[in-house]
C-alpha cells in the first residue's frame, strides 16, 4: 500500500527513544504527547476528513475511561479484555450520539454542540452516580504484571502507546485511500452532492464516527490503565475534547501525521510553559487555546500545510 | 405539603431567573441571528464581566447596578475589538474557522482568569441583598426584580435599536442577505462587529445584575451559557422573541425540576431538555425550519 513506508520509517525512528534514554521525564512526556496524538487521530477521521467538528470527544475518551477501570475493579475483569471492551462502549457511544444527531440533520455549529452537551450530561450523570465512584473518583489497584496491563518501567507503555498510534495512522492512511474515504470527503465537500450521486451520507457519517470514537476510547483505556486513578472531571471533562482538536488543527488536518505533529508542539509548549512560570494552573491552556487561534488564521493547514507550502 | 403557596413562589422565582438566562440568550441569539455562529466564548465573555463587575464594587467601591453604566460600553468595545480584529480576521470567511476561534478565545479567557484569579469562588455583600418584597402569597429577592425589570427595558431598547436605527435596519439587512447589503453599501465587517458588540453588551448587563446574588469564579458563567444555548435552541436560533420567552420558561423549568428533584438532578434536567430539542427541533419552537 501507498505511504506506508514513511508511517514505518517514524514509528520505527520514535520506537528507539527507550532505548536511547531511560529518563522518566523524556518518557512520561512521550507517553502523554503520543496518547493526545491518537485522541487526535480520532478526531481527525470525523473532523478532518468527515467535516464533522465535534467539541465533545471526551464522551468517548472518558467512556473507554470508565469502562476499563469500572470492569476490573468492580467486576475483577482482566485488564486487556476491560480494554478492548472500553474501546468497544466507546464505539457504541460514538454510533448513539451518531445516530441520533446525523438523523435529526445536525451539522456545522449544531453537530459541535450537541456533541459538547452529550459530553457535558455523561460528565454530571459520572460525577454522581455511584458506580464510577463519583466526586471521589475511580482507583485501579496497583498490580505490576503485564497480564494486569500494568508494567514496572514506562517503556512497555510508551511501546504499547506507539503501536497503537502506529495502528491508528495506518487505518487512517487505508481509509483516506479506500471508497470509504472518498465518500467521507465527498460529504464533508457536498453532503446534497454527494447524497445525489448515490452516497449514503448518514452511513458514512455513522462510520466515520464510530471508527472516531473507537480510537479515541483506546485513548481513554490506556490513560487509565497509565495512570491508574480517573474521576468525571479528568474522562469526561471538557480538557481532552479541546486537546483532541488542537492535535490535528494544530499539526494539519489534511495530513497523516498532523495529529502526532500537534500533539508533539501542543505537549512541548506545555511543558515550556510549566517550566518557565511553574505549575500555574490555567496558563498552559491560555498558551493551547492562543495557539489554536493563530494557527487558525495564519496557518489554515497546520504547521504541515505551513511547511509545505514553505518547501513548495 | 405542596401547597399552591409554595409552587407560586418557585414559578415566580423562575420567572426572575429565567430574565437574567433570557439576557444571556439575547446576546447569543443577536449574534447567531445576524454572523449565523455560535459564539462559544460567550460563557468566558461572560465570566470576564462578572469578573469586571465584582472588581468594579471590590476596588472603586461602585454599586453593580452603577457600575453597568460603564461596563456595558466597554464590552460593547470589547465585543467590537474581538470580531473586527481577531473573530473575522482569523476566520477567512469558513464557518468551522470561526467556531476554533471562539473556541480558542473560550479557552483563553477562562484559563488566563483562571490563572490571574484561581479557582477561589469570590461574592461581594450589599446591604439590600436580601431584602424581599411580598408578592401575593410569595417573597421575591429584590436584586432579582431590578433585573427582571431591567431585562425589559434592555429588550424594549435593543427591538427599538432594529426598528427604528439605521444601524438596526443595516443589522436586520445583512442578517436577511448579506450580498445584497453589501452591494448597497452597507459595511458588513463593521455590522458585524457591531452585532457582536451589542451581543457582549448584554453580557456586561447581565452580569452586573448577577453579581449582587451570585458568586464569580473562572467558570462561572460556563453554566449559564449552556442555559443559554437550550433557550436559544428552544426558542429558535436567531429569533429574539424566542430569547426572551424560551429564557423565562427555562427559568420556571429549571426552579420547578429543582423543587421537585434536587439540585444536581435539576441541572441534568436542563441538559436533556437542550439534548432533545436539538435532536428532535433543532429550528426551536419559534424558529424557521432552516
Amino acid at each position: 500500500m501507498r505511504g506506508l513506508a514513511p508511517i514505518a520509517v517514524i514509528v520505527a525512528a520514535l520506537a528507539t527513544v527507550p532505548l536511547l534514554t531511560s529518563s522518566n521525564v523524556v518518557l512520561n512526556f512521550m507517553v502523554v504527547a503520543l496518547l493526545i496524538a491518537l485522541v487526535g487521530q480520532g478526531w481527525k477521521l470525523l473532523g478532518g476528513y468527515g467535516g464533522q467538528y465535534s467539541f465533545g470527544h471526551a464522551a468517548f475518551f472518558g467512556t473507554g475511561c470508565y469502562v476499563t477501570a469500572i470492569l476490573q475493579m468492580r467486576y475483577g475483569v482482566n485488564a486487556w479484555i476491560g480494554f478492548c471492551i472500553g474501546i468497544a462502549a466507546g464505539a457504541l457511544v460514538g454510533a448513539v450520539i451518531g445516530f441520533l444527531s446525523f438523523r435529526s440533520g445536525l451539522r456545522g455549529s449544531y453537530f459541535a454542540l450537541v456533541t459538547l452537551a452529550f459530553a457535558e450530561v455523561l460528565r454530571i450523570i459520572a460525577s454522581v452516580a455511584p458506580i464510577t465512584g463519583a466526586g471521589v473518583g475511580t482507583l485501579i489497584r496497583l498490580d505490576l504484571r503485564p497480564e494486569a496491563f500494568q508494567f514496572q518501567s514506562r517503556a512497555p507503555f510508551y511501546w504499547i502507546i506507539l503501536a497503537l498510534v502506529a495502528l491508528s495512522l495506518v487505518l487512517v492512511r487505508a481509509i483516506e485511500h479506500s471508497r470509504f474515504g472518498a465518500y467521507l470527503m465527498a460529504v464533508r465537500e457536498n453532503e446534497d452532492a454527494a447524497r445525489a450521486l448515490g452516497v449514503d451520507a448518514m452511513r458514512t457519517k455513522l462510520a466515520a464516527m464510530i471508527i472516531s470514537a473507537a480510537i479515541t476510547a483506546a485513548g481513554g483505556c490506556f490513560y487509565a490503565q497509565y495512570f491508574l486513578f480517573i474521576d468525571a472531571g479528568i474522562a469526561y471533562g471538557p480538557w481532552i475534547s479541546v486537546e483532541a482538536l488542537l492535535a490535528p488543527i494544530i499539526g494539519g488536518i489534511g495530513t497523516v501525521f498532523g495529529p502526532l505533529l500537534g500533539a508533539l508542539v501542543v505537549k512541548t509548549l506545555g511543558e515550556f510553559t510549566k517550566l518557565v512560570t511553574g505549575d500555574a494552573p490555567g496558563l498552559d491552556l491560555v498558551i493551547y487555546g492562543g495557539v489554536l487561534v493563530l494557527v487558525v488564521a495564519f496557518a489554515p493547514r497546520g504547521i504541515a500545510g505551513f511547511l509545505e507550502r514553505r518547501r513548495g | 405539603m405542596l401547597s399552591s403557596a409554595i409552587l407560586f413562589t418557585a414559578v415566580l422565582n423562575g420567572l426572575m431567573t429565567g430574565a437574567v438566562y433570557a439576557l444571556v440568550a439575547l446576546g447569543l441569539t443577536l449574534i447567531y441571528g445576524v454572523l449565523h455562529i455560535i459564539n462559544f466564548a460567550h460563557g468566558a465573555l461572560l465570566t470576564a464581566a462578572m469578573f469586571a463587575a465584582f472588581f468594579a464594587h471590590r476596588l472603586l467601591g461602585l454599586d453593580p447596578y452603577l457600575a453597568a453604566i460603564g461596563l456595558t460600553p466597554l464590552f460593547y468595545l470589547l465585543g467590537y475589538g474581538l470580531q473586527r480584529f481577531v473573530i473575522g480576521p482569523a476566520a477567512h470567511g469558513e464557518d468551522h474557522n470561526i467556531l476554533l476561534v471562539t473556541l480558542g478565545l473560550a479557552v483563553v479567557i477562562e484559563n488566563a482568569l483562571l490563572y490571574v484569579f484561581r479557582a477561589d469562588t469570590r461574592t461581594i455583600n450589599l446591604p439590600y441583598a436580601f431584602d424581599v418584597v411580598e408578592i401575593g402569597s410569595a417573597f421575591v429577592a429584590v436584586p432579582r426584580i431590578v433585573a427582571a425589570g431591567v431585562v425589559v427595558v434592555v429588550a424594549v431598547a435593543l427591538w427599538a435599536i432594529m426598528q427604528w436605527t439605521d444601524t438596526g435596519k443595516a443589522i436586520r439587512a445583512v442578517a436577511k442577505e448579506k450580498l445584497g447589503a453589501e452591494l448597497s453599501g452597507i459595511d458588513v465587517a463593521h455590522i458585524y462587529a457591531v452585532t457582536f458588540g451589542l451581543g457582549t453588551a448584554c453580557l456586561a448587563i447581565a452580569a452586573c445584575l448577577l453579581i449582587p446574588t451570585y458568586y464569580v469564579n473562572p467558570h462561572a458563567g460556563n453554566a449559564f451559557v449552556l442555559i443559554a444555548f437550550t433557550v436559544v435552541v428552544l426558542g429558535g436560533m436567531g429569533s429574539v422573541p424566542g430569547a426572551l420567552i424560551g429564557g423565562l420558561f427555562v427559568g420556571v423549568v429549571e426552579s420547578l425540576s429543582g423543587f421537585f428533584l434536587g439540585e444536581s438532578l435539576g441541572q441534568i434536567g436542563i441538559f436533556v431538555m437542550f439534548i432533545l430539542m436539538l435532536l428532535f427541533r433543532p429550528s426551536g419552537l419559534f424558529g424557521a425550519r432552516a
